[in-house]
């Protein structure tokens, strides 16, 4: 009971305490924000709504269905439909449009015949993007073209893979993003935690009182943990908002691996928090883990290219883990259960962050 | 007095910080229900002894007992029993009165009821009512002083240990807060209190005046003047500054002190009239003056052991 109390006490002071800090507040709420729209618009490549014109020289049912294809791409919206190639380049020139698709009379033989290109994109190259839209487009109209002859399984695959490493960015960044930020904002704020109380001179008084190392140490945690989890919701509904990241998995497995990954999070800032004399010791050593963490835990470079040495370092990074679980949650819709080892893996590191830290903090000043 | 009856009882203790040797050989014996003082200038070991009794700090030798407990290996269940105002305000300067005094008392885990009224009635005995709401960081000295002693004693500790309390606040609000001092020790709470004020030191049962980390002299205020082995020869000069170069010229004399028109000569006790030792120096060199004895100050017993000490370690 007196533990309770104790524990309360600690966590309402920390929250208390958070709550008058201007600066910790908003980057709460602030670092998700910037860094979803960050990552999320930069890293986009999704084009959409480009003006565009069209010559239907064939008019059959094919080249018909190759316009609805592209209209339901939404990548082209086409404002007109003109006569001749020629109008095409003019309206190219006065930038009017920016993509002008020409269908030739004979469209529906090119397509069986599959010898040569069945239909032509002129595309205003000034822009790379816009240039990388028309090549993406090129695909499509191919696509659709060995759809019809069915003449190579190849040819069929490259169809699939058109539309994935495009909607990839934008999807596999945001799940990865949750780990991302909870990895910044959990282990720093810990970090300072207990180091911020030496510094001030709190600690003096704190360890002169009744309170145990464990007390502290989880009231010091708690409040973080429900920090935390208003991040993840406020990272996965905005991805689904401006980017449409779908949740495929159970929500509970969310939860589950979420809390999970805080907690060692928090852990390991506590461990920090009890190794560092300084707050801006502590941000070194919080960037010290922060760094390595996006750069090998799979967040920015696929994991199976690293070489194996990375990859060992990374097995020891507890975002390695959960970039594992959220994206096999979110994307694959896979449940917690079968991705047990990253979850042990998780388990395992907190528990030695938080044995470490707790042996390590002394109710002593010497 | 019986070994029991000693609220600390500490004997030999030493703390090294490396090549620092910050206490030496320091022994304490204080009764209980005493407002006992630790007088001492910056860096002479004050707050190290205070906290090896809290058991915040491990002595590097040494034993020491508080309340009967060692505070080696029973700090933990002294914790309970004591209470520690730090030298630093050490409260949560953005949490307001009230916050702060409430938190200490569930770290305390006071029983529910009676912390709501406990805290209440520190509020007013400390007349912190009206800033109840108000941010500690935004408090005078005075109020944080008597907010830290609030917290000090809230879970009405039997052992208190007070460092440097009074520092950065006036005259009046020091009375003040002595006068609760002595209302604690009547009660029968043992206090053990740091000070660099001598007025202070003046109104302690019982002192120990700390010299580089070593008990130079202790015992109540009036037993330390007869201590001293010197005695204390006033001068009222009109020429105050070449009254004092006389008596430094004098190789007899142990220390000049001066305080505006008044000088204040030691002598060793080895000295038999030192008064008259005084007027003939002054007549020789043609001063002024109206030379009396007079009883020694807790000044000139501080003055006094530190500057034979000195003498001492210098001529080791
Ligand atoms: N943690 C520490 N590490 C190294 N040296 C220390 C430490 N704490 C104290 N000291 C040294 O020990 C000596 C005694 O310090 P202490 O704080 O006990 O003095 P004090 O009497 O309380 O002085 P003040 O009146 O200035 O508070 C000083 O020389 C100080 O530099
Ligand atoms: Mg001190």
């Amino acid at each position: 009971m007196k533990s309770l109390l104790r524990i309360f006490a600690i966590m309402r002071k920390e929250l208390l305490q958070l709550s008058r800090d201007r600066l910790t507040f908003g980057m709460i709420v602030g670092i998700p924000l910037i860094q979803l729209t960050l990552f999320g618009y930069a890293i986009n490549t999704d084009v959409r709504n480009l003006r565009a014109a069209l010559v239907d020289q064939a008019d059959t049912h094919l080249s018909r269905q190759l316009i609805a294809d592209i209209n339901a791409s939404q990548v082209l919206v086409f404002r007109d439909r003109v006569d001749s190639p020629l109008q095409l380049e003019t309206l190219l020139d006065s930038g009017q449009i920016a993509i002008g698709l020409y269908i030739p009379p004979d469209f529906d033989r090119r397509v069986i015949e599959g010898d040569r290109q069945a239909a032509q994109l002129m595309v205003d190259g000034t822009d790379p993007i816009i240039l990388g839209v028309g090549q993406r487009l090129t695909s499509i109209a191919m696509g659709f073209d060995t759809q019809r002859r069915s003449a190579s399984p190849a040819g069929l695959l490259e169809v699939r893979n058109y539309y994935n490493p495009e909607r990839r960015s934008a999807v596999n960044i945001v799940p990865g993003l949750v780990g991302v930020i909870l990895t910044m904002t959990m282990v720093l704020f810990t970090a300072v935690a207990i180091v911020r109380e030496r510094e001030r001179g709190n600690l003096e008084l704190l360890i002169n009182t009744p309170v145990r190392t464990t007390e502290l140490m989880l009231g010091k945690i708690a409040p973080y943990v429900i920090i935390g989890l208003i991040q993840v919701v406020i990272i996965l509904g905005l991805g689904w908002l401006l980017f449409q990241v779908p949740l495929r998995g159970d929500r509970l497995d969310v939860l589950w691996a979420s809390l999970l990954f805080i907690a060692t999070n928090l852990s390991l800032g506590l461990f920090i928090s009890t190794s560092a004399t300084t707050q801006f010791q502590a941000m070194q050593m919080t960037f010290f883990i922060f760094l390595p963490s996006i750069l090998l835990s799979g967040f920015m470079f696929p994991f199976d290219g690293m070489p194996e040495i990375a990859r060992n370092i990374a097995e020891l990074l507890p975002l390695t883990h959960f970039n594992r679980l959220i994206r096999g949650i979110v994307l694959r819709g896979a449940d917690i259960q079968s991705m047990s080892r990253d979850v042990l893996a998780l388990l395992a590191i907190m528990t030695v962050m938080l044995t470490l830290a707790i042996r390590r903090f002394s109710k002593r000043l010497d | 007095m019986n070994d029991r009856d000693l609220v600390v009882n500490a004997q030999g203790l030493c703390r090294s910080f490396g090549p620092v040797k910050a206490v030496r050989d320091v022994s304490l014996a204080i009764p209980r229900g005493t407002i006992y003082g630790f007088l001492g200038p910056n860096g002479s070991g004050k707050s190290t002894t205070i906290r090896m009794l809290c058991g915040l700090l491990t002595p590097t030798s040494g034993e020491a007992r508080v309340l009967g407990l060692d505070v080696r290996t029973q700090s933990e269940k002294l914790k309970q029993q004591i209470g520690y105002m730090t030298q630093r305000f050490s409260l949560y300067e953005d949490l307001t009165v009230l916050e702060n005094l409430q938190f200490i008392a569930e770290v305390y885990a006071i029983a529910g009821k009676h912390r709501k009224t406990r805290v209440e009635q520190l509020l007013s005995d400390f007349d912190l009512q009206e800033k109840r709401r108000q941010r500690a960081a935004t408090l005078s000295g005075g109020q944080k002083q008597r907010l830290a002693l609030a917290a000090a004693i809230l879970h009405e500790p039997k052992m208190l240990f007070l460092d440097e309390p009074t520092s950065a606040v006036d005259p009046q609000n020091r009375r003040d807060f002595w006068e609760i001092l002595f209302g604690l020790a009547e009660q029968g709470t043992t206090i053990l209190v740091s000070t660099h004020y001598m007025d202070e030191a003046e109104r302690c049962h019982q002192l120990a005046i700390l010299h580089r980390g070593v008990k130079v002299a202790d015992g109540s205020p009036r037993d330390l003047g007869r201590q001293i082995g010197a005695s204390i020869v006033e001068i009222i000069a009109d020429d105050a500054n070449r009254a004092r170069i006389a008596m430094n010229d004098l190789s007899e004399v142990a220390s000049v002190t001066q305080l505006g028109v008044r000088l204040r000569v030691m002598i060793p006790d080895s000295i038999a009239q030192p008064a008259e030792l005084v007027r003939s120096a002054l007549q020789e060199k043609h001063i002024e003056g109206h030379v009396e004895q007079v009883p020694p100050s807790l000044e000139d017993v501080f003055v006094a052991v530190t500057e034979m000490r000195g003498q001492e370690e210098q001529a080791a």
